[in-house]
């Protein structure tokens, strides 16, 4: 325990770069993922090819492969960033296939009566979804979203592999110092995970309730 | 504390292994096998006597580690290590042939002396007081140390560890060498890269993402090795791996036998030679031969 304790700001450390890394991308996610439902609804169908190609594509690929591309072979055409933007590119790239088949989800359970009422009364494509189905659409999925939150969570670990001291890179930098604690030092970054997704859950608890009540 | 480094240096040094395959660059430099004594004497009863006596040895070395203990396709193990277990075993009248070498990793090398599954290990095994309890080392025949790999022409200017703050430098996480860096040279989360393979630190580098690599100069000479146009050494190490040849305790005889073969491989030239055709292909200077650290205990 010792070992923990000391080292409470390694933890520290480690653990914040999850949160920031999880939250941003959590954001490029959302966007890219809206972005592709729609694309996978929409009446063009170049864009539903695209739509669907990049969801099978993505969904598909290991998120180590995907980090592996973006960390690795942006470079190679002279996209150069930080590792930590790597990171959030990777991971965003990575859950926005999961947002988008939960958003596109999202967009089927809207009774197909509400998108023809608003061509109707002469809204275009982009506005149904923006003022009518997509509202609604989102009110339905935040259980999933969720889930799909929280496994990006714990998916941030692998940012730990490619050059971002993250919530693992700390547990394994303490447990190479302190061989002799690694069963306690694994126990603590468990439970700083579980911390972590418990909070999530209870703050999706809460935006589950508003939304519900909202409708 | 070693183990997770050492385990990772064996993942790595099996993708160096593939790529060292692909290049086919091996064959052209094949080792002379050194010489096998015809009829060695040993007192009755030696460790020596026994195993001239049975006419074959069993070593553990790794299979995975370029320049040292390297199984390629050719499907016999190549480098430094190999070539001092032949000279070793040379002195006691077997013939390479007669030599059946065995896989060790970093994991199972006190356990394969302990159970006499093997006669001898020799596999960069450094020598530290925790194995030194349950095992004997003759030697050390090698000294490694941690060293730090640059891009070719060393852009930024590194020439030690203390060069090394507020640039970006790559190392394996929750290794021994990362931890030397961040507690005696004061290297924070920011300056180290870390990743969990040493081959992501190498692409890094090659991509110019990272500023330099830092592990024991052994993995990094097989980079230079395989990419020279690409990197280079700074060649200054800074902390001390002696290289020990494992053996069981209690075999005090076979342990001055190996210090005494370690010698006159010095003397009569086997050792520059070894040396020269494996590690020396990235290292420069053949090393000299540490002082014998004494078989008593």
């Amino acid at each position: 325990m010792d070992a923990v304790l000391d080292n409470l700001d390694v933890f520290a450390e480690g653990f914040t770069r999850t949160v920031t890394l999880t939250l941003l991308a959590a954001v490029g996610a959302l966007l890219l993922g809206t972005l592709i439902a729609a694309m996978r609804v929409s009446p063009v169908p170049p864009l539903r090819w695209a739509g669907t190609a990049y969801v099978q594509l993505v969904r598909n690929t290991p998120l180590t492969v995907v980090f592996f591309l973006v960390v690795f072979g942006l470079p190679e055409v002279d996209v150069i960033l930080s590792f930590f933007q790597f990171a959030v590119l990777a991971l965003s790239l990575y859950t926005a296939a999961f947002v988008a088949e939960a958003v596109r989800s999202g967009i089927l359970s809207v009774p197909s009566g509400q998108a023809e009422a608003s061509r109707a009364v002469g809204m275009t494509f982009g506005q149904t979804l923006r003022l009518v189905v997509l509202p609604q659409a989102f009110a339905n999925i935040v259980p999933p979203l969720a889930s799909v939150f929280i496994a990006l969570l714990k998916n941030t670990s692998i940012a730990g592999a490619f050059f971002i001291f993250e919530g693992t890179q700390s547990m394994a930098r303490l447990i190479n110092a302190n061989g002799d604690q690694a069963i306690a030092i694994l126990a603590a970054a468990a439970l700083a995970y579980l911390g972590l997704s418990l909070i999530s859950s209870a703050l999706f608890g809460l935006l589950e309730r508003r939304v519900t009540v909202s409708r | 504390m070693r183990s997770l480094r050492l385990s990772s240096l064996a993942l790595t040094a099996a993708l160096a292994m593939t790529m060292t395959a692909c290049g086919g660059d091996d064959g052209d430099d094949e080792v002379a096998a050194p010489p096998v004594d015809t009829a060695p004497e040993f007192a009755a009863g030696s460790r020596m006597a026994e195993l001239a006596e049975a006419g074959k040895i069993t070593v553990g070395t790794k299979f995975d580690q370029p320049l040292f203990g390297l199984k390629g396709l050719s499907g016999e193990p190549e480098g430094f290590d190999v070539e001092i277990a032949k000279i070793i075993a040379g002195k006691l009248g077997i013939a390479e042939d007669d030599i059946t070498f065995v896989e060790s990793v970093s994991a199972n090398r006190e356990p394969f002396l302990e159970q006499k599954r093997v006669d001898m290990v020799v596999a960069t095994y450094t020598i530290n007081d925790k194995r030194d309890m349950v095992v004997d080392f003759a030697g050390p025949y090698f000294q490694a140390g941690q060293d730090i790999l640059v891009a070719k022409g060393n852009p930024k200017g590194i020439d030690g560890p203390e060069s090394l703050k507020g640039k970006k430098t790559c190392s394996v996480a929750g290794s021994t060498p990362a931890e030397t860096l961040q507690t005696e040279y004061g290297l924070t989360t920011a300056d180290l890269q870390l990743v969990d393979v040493y081959t992501k630190c190498r692409d890094a580098l090659a991509n110019g993402q990272v500023d330099a690599v830092s592990t024991d100069n052994v993995i990094l000479s097989g980079y230079v090795d395989a990419a020279p146009d690409d990197f280079e050494l700074v060649g200054k190490p800074f902390t001390e791996e002696p290289y020990g040849i494992g053996i069981p305790e209690g075999q005090e005889d076979f342990c001055d036998f190996i210090n005494e073969t370690l010698a006159e491989s010095v003397q009569d030239g086997s050792f520059e030679e070894a040396f020269k055709a494996t590690a020396g292909k990235v290292i420069d200077t053949v090393p000299t031969l540490p002082a014998p650290r004494g078989c008593d205990k």
